[in-house]
């Protein structure tokens, strides 16, 4: 006898049948009904009009009825929320019910029941449910307040609930310390300011060894829920990771990954001298290539992660070539990622190896698989020098078979190998050009133009070849035809006698016969060279390229160290920071890798640096296919812009950012904007107040402090440069939020609407948090001023100078373009406070390389009037203490992301000094000039010291220092 | 952190079951699940992973359904999976086959487990024999009202029962190890490894405490065993049952459990030490195009004289267009299985250093047809009794419980095929 009887009756009249049915007086029949009404329901008929006729099934003895009758309380009660409330009394019955399945059950159900009016119903049974004797009740109840939470997160701070949570944590059951934790890390994760996980050693002593003993999946909880904490200094991660390696042995593949992340992330502040770093490092190799013969979903989020810790911490796999062998079984996303961390491993050691497979591969049938391996011969060439030629002579074999997208692959991968060894393999050009017939894909078209153009001196033929592409031009894609356009033009500069008319010819389809603005611009930009000054267009267009990198497709450092944190989630497997794709990203908190801190003195040699970058050296990657509009424009124009382009729909200013650092050499930056700085120094002559009445007059002041310095606005846009609009504009940091203060005057005649702004993408990741509101249309002579809030989630790249902001903004007229630098000090975060220990500990981490001095003139503060000044731009004082006579002030700040700069203030009678240093060692290549943390300083200092008027920025140590940021926990 | 519903799919993409459990992303979004999985299987980008808008699909596939979980935060992706594929292992312990009709026959019980396994996306318990004590089928059971959960759930050994009683106490230990090996069609082995596992049928009573001998390397190299006579295996890698206590095998390599009743998969090891591949496979295959195609195989079994492999069925790849097969074989027998495109040749009982010959001809069509096709590669299946590829070896299993049975273990031995491809030229 099964089930699916229930789903067969379909007749008329139906719903009215179970109606009777349900209020019958005889148990069995009631129970039938019940079950007839849910399969109803899962089938999806709407079956809620028989909400109250259900309901009152609900009191019974019978187990199974109950389940059934919960079940459908919890897809109807909020389609019915007056309803829902019969059940109420139902509920606080059944969580006194001397059965802890019941209890449970009730419990459990409760809070699936998402009526905001009968939540507070529930508190009580929930609290009795939470100190309930069966653990089996309290593991259910435990969860019930995260439910709860979701709900109505007032309530339950409001009942204490959050506190009788985190008491579970000690609770002697592991279940019930595994679902609280699970309960606690989720309300945790939507309220990142809680601070609910207070993890500290004791907690941490109490969650590990609770993961000796809960479930499978407890486990996870617990493990997931260790990685959010930062240890104090290495020892201390140093033991976690001991208790925490044999997870790596457990059978289910969730729980091995999640030790992972735990590991890999304390791992960071292990030094790398240790014994212990070398042992883990083994230990953590074997786990990870038995995740390879799990089901190929969890091989496939396995494999993701790989890729990311290949990159972190390419010594671990890097004997392991051999298992990323694909098999001709394998799904092919799991194939495709064993492709690519086959090419991150690929050595010099290896390369005879790897390279036989791609050979195998690249003859297989399917099309993206091949694509991609044909691929990965081309970034092997580039990767391991010796093994160049021997994937050369791959490459030519496999266009040999003539098979068309082998071919079209091979030709995209040899323009990069040209790029890498220029001058070496130039005498495959005739066996690419036999087959220039055959490419119909843009990609491979705009290589090969390229590869035409670029050796064109050696082709005998180039004109003809190029002449061949030119009649179909408007068919082209964009990348072909800029492409052309530059092939030609570089033909022409090389062999200018026989074509001169070809250039002209493209030089007239470019500009004036096409509507792409990229097109037309770079058009004129050869057309005005070409006629101005032939050498300069020789020096520009056949410039010496910079070499493209070995390392492609390289995650960028930050964001890599941020994926770390997260193995194993979704954010590891789309290679995409949780932010970019949950929504109301200003919940999601970025994380970052902890710093390593030394509890002993040992003298530890400067660390190496991390893996695939060499500091300073930005590598350039290789684009993927859809970026090669950007690629093209960097190979003849200069050093890498990667801005995403803004909009271009003007024509003289669109393509300045486009074109970026390319152009300003050759139309001598008559376009741009001056950057107007945000604060211009001005000469001092103010007389100051004595100390004692400055410090009378800051008692009173300090109620009232509630931001940091404010720059007066500045003229950052004036109106003849953007078609009457002026914007002028300062930046203000006020509780924990940063905004942009905009002022809009209109100057023009005409009415001005339809306002948006965008920024580049700038070193702080800045972008407006909002759009740009402005509500009614700005008439002539009107002016508006807006706060625009920002964030700092934005894309980052690093600027020159590093507070350099771009911004563009669009309104019914035109769009324009300016740039201006923001004060460093709006990035200062209000958790800038360094834990002691930790400031101590790090200060002495910091070569003196990293550390500048300067001095504070004329600044007649005592040490507690400075620190307090300090504190309203949150530079916060970690310790104080007194040296023969003289106040020493030890600050800390924070930027937004996440890199700390400490500092000593020195206080002597009417000459105040400051040190500076930042931590290292180094994650990144960046630096971070000082001077800017000087203005900072100095002028939360003296905003509060002199009139509004004279507020001046001095510096007295002009000099720009290089100090290098690093990263710590949040 | 985890699922925020999860849904039964028939083949065609319609709900066949689903549960809600943190209602934060709207049930209706399973519709666009269908034909994004379409979508991305014609744009050749299939991953397990796809997203719409803010929704984030899981799934996996089970015979003829899918099994798919929704989120709309940064969950743990691998929980998840790992999560279905424990659902899909309690659903076939219930109901024997996972399929649509075994869902519908028994949705009652299908949102009871749904209910069991997992809350507000926590998995909670999992364990299917502890599940069944419980949540049971004969629904008759539940009316009188008695059923308590049972204090297993909760308990830290959350996998056996107390009171398990048996007249006679045993343990019948399995050493099956796999052998996986990739062969590439020059002939050098690219990959080869040994994947074992030790399955315990356990039928003990009371609450036993066991420990396991094996002869592994670093154990002998800890207390001093090692040299000499005592011949160790080095595992390259051990994973464990749930009952295991990790950290003792950590600490001292102990293997030390409590284990739950009846059959489990108690551990699992894998190994790269390169072995001799057990069943050597030369072939050649020669295809004229528009009339034949001729296939010469020969097998020969590396191992030890004594040893006999079983079953072996070496399955050769032909072109989808062959007709008309003719085979011959010095051993055992040929079959054409048309429908996978290949011959497959068995040979019940293959001893040790024997080499053994197939030859088989195929007709091709004058009218070659147009797709190209892959070069699957070559598969063989065998089982070797009463051998270890490894030579790991069960020193002893000791069984221990308060009050004081003798108990008696049994070990067998077993090496068989795993994934086992030679590829073709």
């Amino acid at each position: 006898m099964t089930d699916s009887k229930y789903f067969t009756t379909t007749k008329k009249g139906e719903i009215f049948e179970l109606k009777a049915e349900l209020n019958s007086d005889k148990k069995e029949k009631k129970k039938e009904a019940v079950k007839k009404v849910i399969a109803s329901m899962t089938v999806g008929k709407d079956v809620s009009a028989l909400f109250p006729d259900v309901v009152n099934c609900m009191q019974t003895d019978n187990l199974e009825l109950k389940k059934l009758v919960y079940l459908y309380l919890m897809n109807y009660a909020k389609s019915q929320p007056d309803m829902a409330i019969m059940a109420v009394n139902t509920f606080v019955k059944d969580c006194e019910d001397p059965n802890p399945l019941i209890r449970a059950l009730a419990v459990r159900t409760m809070g699936c029941i998402r009526v905001d009016k009968i939540t507070e119903y529930l508190c009580e049974p929930l609290r009795k449910c939470l100190k309930d004797e069966d653990p089996y009740v309290r593991k259910t109840a435990a969860v019930c307040v995260a439910k709860l939470h979701d709900i109505n997160a007032q309530l339950v701070e409001d009942q204490g609930f959050l506190d009788t949570l985190k008491d579970l944590i000690s609770d002697s059951n592991p279940m019930v310390v595994a679902n609280a934790v699970a309960a606690l890390s989720e309300i945790a994760e939507s309220h990142p300011s809680s601070n609910l996980l207070d993890l500290n050693p004791q907690s941490i002593n109490k969650l590990l060894t609770a993961l000796n003993e809960c479930t499978e999946w407890g486990q996870i909880f617990i493990l997931d829920c260790l990685a959010n904490y930062t240890p104090k200094d290495d020892r201390e991660a140093q033991s976690i990771c001991e208790r925490v390696t044999p997870r790596l042995s457990h059978a289910n593949s969730a729980v091995v990954l999640s030790a992972v992340k735990v590991l890999m992330k304390f791992m960071e502040m292990l030094s790398k001298d240790l014994d212990y770093y070398g042992t883990l490092l083994k230990k953590l190799a074997p786990p990870l290539v038995t995740l390879l013969s799990a089901e190929p979903e969890l091989q496939y989020v396995a494999l993701r992660n790989i890729n990311l810790i290949v990159q972190k911490r390419p010594e671990i796999l890097k004997h392991e070539m051999k298992v990323f062998f694909v098999k001709y079984n394998d799904p092919i996303y799991v194939k495709l990622e064993k492709l690519d961390i086959m090419i991150r491993l690929a050595s010099q050691a290896n390369i005879a190896q790897v390279l036989a497979e791609l050979k195998e591969y690249a003859t297989e049938v399917d099309v993206d698989f091949v694509r991609k391996a044909v691929r990965a011969i081309g970034r092997c060439a580039i990767k391991v020098e010796q093994s160049a030629e021997r994937c050369v002579s791959t490459l030519l074999d496999l266009i040999q078979t003539k098979v068309n997208y082998v071919v079209q692959e091979a030709i995209v991968v040899i323009k990069d190998i040209f790029r890498k060894y220029p001058n070496k393999y130039e005498s495959v050009i005739a066996t690419l050009c036999e087959n220039l017939d055959s490419l119909d894909e843009p990609e491979a078209r705009a290589a090969m133009i390229w590869i035409v153009g670029e050796y064109a001196e050696r082709i005998d033929n180039a004109d003809e070849l190029l002449e061949s592409f030119l009649e179909g031009f408007h068919d082209e894609s964009t990348q072909v035809q800029l492409q052309l356009l530059t092939g030609i033009v570089k033909l022409f500069l090389k062999k200018p006698t026989e074509t001169q008319e070809l250039v002209q010819q493209v030089l007239s389809l470019a500009t004036q016969d096409s509507d792409n603005p990229d097109l037309r611009d770079r058009g004129y930009i050869y057309w005005r060279l070409l006629s101005t000054d032939p050498v300069a267009a020789k020096e520009v267009v056949l410039a010496e390229k910079p070499l493209i990198s070995e390392e492609t497709d390289l995650i960028e450092p930050t964001l890599l160290d941020e994926l770390i944190c997260y193995i194993g989630t979704l954010a590891s497997v789309y290679h995409k920071p949780p932010s970019a794709f949950v929504e109301g990203g200003r919940g999601v908190v970025h994380k970052s890798l902890p710093p390593r801190t030394a509890s002993s003195e040992s003298a530890e040699s400067p660390e190496t640096a991390p893996a695939g970058a060499p500091p300073g050296e930005q590598p350039d990657v290789i684009p993927a296919q859809g970026d090669l509009l950007g690629d093209l424009l960097n190979l003849d124009l200069g050093p890498p812009v990667s801005g995403p382009p803004l909009t271009t729909s003007s024509v003289q200013m669109g393509a300045v950012d486009l074109l970026g650092g390319g152009l300003d050499s050759l139309i001598g930056g008559t376009n741009f904007v001056a950057p107007p700085t945000a604060a211009v120094p001005a000469s001092l002559g103010a007389p100051i107040s004595s100390g004692l009445s400055d410090l009378f007059d800051l008692t009173s002041g300090v109620g009232t402090l509630s931001g940091s310095y404010v720059a007066p606005k500045a003229v950052w846009l004036p109106a003849m440069k953007a078609k009457g609009l002026e914007i002028s504009g300062t930046f203000t940091r006020q509780v924990g939020s940063i905004s942009m203060d905009l002022q809009l005057t209109n100057k023009a005649l005409q009415v001005m609407t339809d306002f948006a702004i965008q920024f580049n993408r700038n070193s702080f990741g800045l972008a407006p948090a909002a759009p740009l509101q402005v509500h009614a249309p700005l008439s002539p002579n009107q002016t508006v001023e807006i706060s625009l809030p920002l964030s700092t989630v934005g894309s980052v790249m690093k600027m020159e100078p590093l507070n350099n902001l771009q911004v563009a903004v669009k309104n019914n007229i035109d769009v324009f373009y300016f740039s201006t630098l923001y004060p460093l000090h709006i990035l200062f975060v209000e958790d800038g406070k360094m834990d002691r220990q930790m400031f101590l500990a790090t200060w002495k981490d910091i070569p003196n390389e990293n550390e500048a001095q300067f001095q504070i003139r004329d600044c007649p503060l005592n040490a507690e009037a400075a620190s307090s000044k300090l504190q309203s731009s949150n530079i916060f004082t970690v310790a104080k203490r007194n040296v023969e006579g003289q106040d020493m002030l030890y600050q800390s700040l924070k930027l937004t992301n996440g890199i700390w700069v400490l500092a000593e203030l020195r206080i002597q009678p009417g000459n105040p000094s400051c040190t500076v240093r930042a931590p290292a060692p180094t994650l990144r290549p960046w630096s971070l000039p000082l001077v800017l943390v000087e203005d900072a300083v100095q002028a939360s200092l003296q905003a509060w010291l002199e009139p509004e008027s004279v507020r001046s920025l001095k510096r007295t140590f002009l000099e720009s220092f290089h100090i290098h940021p690093v990263r710590l926990p949040r | 952190m985890s699922a925020s519903a999860v849904f039964i799919l028939d083949v065609k993409g319609k709900p066949l079951i689903s549960r809600n459990y943190k209602g934060d992303v709207a049930m209706s979004k399973i519709e666009h699940f269908m034909p994004l999985l379409v979508q991305r299987e014609e744009e050749g980008a299939l991953a397990p992973l796809l997203s719409y808008g803010q929704v984030h699909f899981l799934w996996i596939k089970h015979s003829n359904l899918y099994l798919v979980a929704t989120t709309s935060k940064n969950a743990n992706a691998s929980l998840v999976y790992s999560f279905l594929y424990k659902t899909i292992e309690v659903f076939c312990e219930y109901f024997k086959e996972l399929e649509e009709e075994s869902i519908r026959d028994n949705f009652v019980i299908v949102y009871e487990l749904l209910d069991e396994l997992m809350d507000f996306g926590f998995p909670q318990t999992t364990d299917s024999k502890i599940l069944q004590e419980y949540i049971t089928q004969q629904s008759n059971k539940l009316e009188t009202g008695k059923s308590r959960v049972p204090p297993t759930v909760t308990n830290a050994v959350s996998w056996r029962s107390e009171g398990i009683k048996y007249k006679k106490n045993e343990v019948f230990i399995d050493v099956i190890e796999s052998v996986n090996l990739l062969v590439n069609a020059n002939g050098s082995v690219l990959l080869s490894e040994i994947v074992g596992t030790i399955k315990l049928k356990v039928f003990l009573s009371g609450m036993p405490e066991l420990r396991l001998g094996l002869n592994d390397r670093v154990l002998f190299e800890l207390t001093g065993l090692s040299g000499g006579k005592n011949k160790s295996v080095e595992l390259e890698d051990v994973k464990f049952h749930q009952c295991v206590r990790l950290s003792r095998f950590d600490n001292d390599r102990t293997i030390s459990f409590i284990p739950p009743d009846g059959d489990f998969e108690l551990m699992s090891y894998r190994l790269s030490t390169q072995v001799k591949p057990l069943i050597w496979i030369e072939s050649v295959i020669e295809k004229f195009s528009h009339s034949r195609v001729e296939i010469m195989v020969k097998a020969k079994g590396q191992f030890k004289k004594q040893s006999v492999a079983n079953s072996v069925e070496i399955s050769v790849p032909v072109p989808s267009d062959a007709d008309s097969p003719r085979f011959k074989t010095s051993v055992g027998s040929a079959k054409y299985v048309p429908e996978r495109n290949v011959v497959i040749w068995s040979i019940k009982s293959f001893p040790g250093g024997k080499e053994y010959l197939m030859r088989a001809h195929f007709g091709l069509p004058s009218v070659e047809k147009e797709e190209v096709e892959g070069r699957p590669p070559i598969g063989v299946k065998f089982e070797i009794p009463y051998f270890t590829v490894s030579g790991i070896q069960v020193r002893y299993m000791k069984i221990i419980e308060k009050s004081g049975y003798q108990a008696l273990p049994w070990v067998r031995y077993i090496t068989q095929s795993g994934d086992y491809q030679l590829r073709t030229s």
